[in-house]
């Protein structure tokens, strides 16, 4: 009787092949051209249309330009964590190293969308509310965002060990995931209870399609920015990690000769 | 069960002989209190107003101020190395150290809470709602602290980041503590942020013994 030839072992999946981090930058490489010319194109698209192309609101005059960066910085600066939140799961499920450097590079950069959302929100405030800052509960929602994400960088930078370090951050990203809902939910119903004797409404009744179009574009180009960022600064990471890697191999070889 | 009963006699013993006790906890939350007049002035209604705030707020400072030794002194001794290896789950094991905690930190405060809400002239039928919610709350604190504490073990000056980490999680039992005590004070019903902090308490039974083993397992792989 003959035996049927052992079964090929499986070809790995592409998501796995990405673990080669030289996979992972000629893949890199091929996509940030083009990505980086649809950013220019729907920021210059967005902007222009945010700018020139939308008209004023009847209540809130210019001022309601801001809004053409704010909100997108809002959304990011959530989506920022959603996709580290699932780089921690790739980190502790899979241990997809890959994941360990997508956590990395997302930190600062939805930190930056959070800064962003909370500064202009101030500069939006000041001619809208007459005050810089109100402890309205988005507002707080955001700043607690912002104070997690500071959290989870000083998080990065306290573990020397890169691999420890993204696991220990994978594990407060997860329980901050868990809890922002919560916090959020919890803020919204201390704000009601606070309900101030003037209520503030920021958007008008409804918005109008010729703002909201130029809104979503410019929501789409903070999208593909920090697309284009990740990449970046993946690379980056890469290329720092392979650096050490070199600068240790060479010491050894200096310390043996 | 005899593994976390013995655990839960070392840690007693341990909170009482380092001086972290629940006599000394006591002191630091008078301490505390009679720092707020020099603070905001004498005044008895302004004091009445903000005073679930005050007390909540020496809760959080209390929990804070045991949390980094929680597990690095173990982590420093080899402790820790022998509880991975006793064969009971690590989460439990954590668990009854939290709980240990909590019973130096939290439950002393609770009990002391009616004499120290007279000396900060909350209104007398807040007092019961102000003891249950520290009762109900104060654990969730030493929950969450208790994942910083594991994600800061291996660091030497981890104090101030654990506070950073472990703060902002805490804002929902704040908000839902402190806001029992003041509906009640108003005189009206207080079973619905009653249920909300206790369901977070909950959650966090869950979450945090779980998080902190994970932790506390990845650190050393």
């Amino acid at each position: 009787m003959d035996l049927a030839p052992p079964p090929a072992p499986p070809a790995p999946a592409a998501w796995m092949r990405l673990a080669n981090p030289a996979v992972f930058n000629a893949l890199a490489d091929r996509l940030l051209l083009p990505l980086a010319v649809l950013t220019l194109a729907a920021f210059a698209f967005g902007l222009h249309g945010a700018f020139f192309a939308s008209p004023a609101d009847y209540q809130q005059g210019e001022t309601v330009r801001i809004m053409y960066i704010h909100v997108p910085a809002a959304w990011l600066a959530m989506f920022a964590y959603a996709g580290m939140a699932v780089s921690a799961l790739g980190t502790l499920v899979f241990r997809h190293p890959l994941a360990d450097v997508a956590q990395k590079a997302a930190a600062p950069l939805g930190a930056g969308f959070t800064l962003i959302c909370l500064l202009t929100g101030a500069i939006w405030g000041r001619p809208m509310w007459g005050t810089w800052w109100e402890w309205d509960a988005r507002l707080t929602s955001v700043l607690i965002l912002f104070l997690v994400y500071l959290g989870i960088m000083a998080l990065w930078r306290a573990i020397d060990e890169p691999g420890r370090a993204a696991r220990a951050v994978a594990i407060l990203t997860l329980v901050g995931a868990a809890n922002l809902p919560i916090i959020k939910f919890s803020v919204d119903w201390w704000y009601t209870l606070h309900q101030p004797a003037a209520v503030f409404r920021i958007d008008g009744p409804t918005i109008h399609p010729s703002m909201l179009v130029p809104l979503l574009v410019m929501g789409l180009a903070f999208l593909l920015l920090h697309l284009v960022l990740m990449l970046l600064r993946m690379k980056t990471e890469l290329a720092l990690r392979r650096i050490e890697r070199l600068q240790i191999v060479a010491a050894e070889r200096g310390g043996a000769g | 069960m005899t593994t976390l009963r013995a655990i839960m006699i070392r840690e007693l013993r341990l909170a009482r002989r380092i001086g972290a006790g629940a006599g000394l906890g006591l002191v630091f939350f008078l301490i505390l209190i009679a720092l707020v007049p020099f603070a905001v002035g004498p005044d008895q209604k302004l004091i009445g107003r903000i005073a679930p705030a005050i007390l909540w707020i020496a809760a959080l400072l209390a929990t804070l101020l045991g949390l980094d030794r929680l597990l690095q002194a173990d982590e420093d001794e080899g402790v820790t190395d022998q509880l991975l290896l006793a064969g009971t789950p690590l989460p439990l094991i954590l668990l009854v150290k939290a709980l240990a905690h909590w019973l130096a930190t939290g439950l002393p405060l609770a009990i002391a809470a009616p004499m120290l809400g007279l000396m900060l002239a909350i209104e007398p039928a807040a007092m019961l709602p102000l003891t249950l919610s520290l009762l109900v709350g104060t654990p969730t604190l030493t929950l969450i602290g208790l994942i910083g504490a594991a994600l800061t073990v291996s660091l030497r000056r981890g104090g101030l980041l654990l506070a950073i980490l472990v703060l902002p999680l805490t804002i929902p039992t704040l908000i839902f503590g402190v806001t029992i005590v003041r509906e009640a004070a108003a005189g009206r019903a207080v079973a619905t942020p009653l249920m909300l902090l206790g369901g977070v308490t909950l959650l966090m039974v869950v979450i945090g013994p779980v998080a902190a083993a994970a932790a506390l397992r990845l650190a050393r792989n």
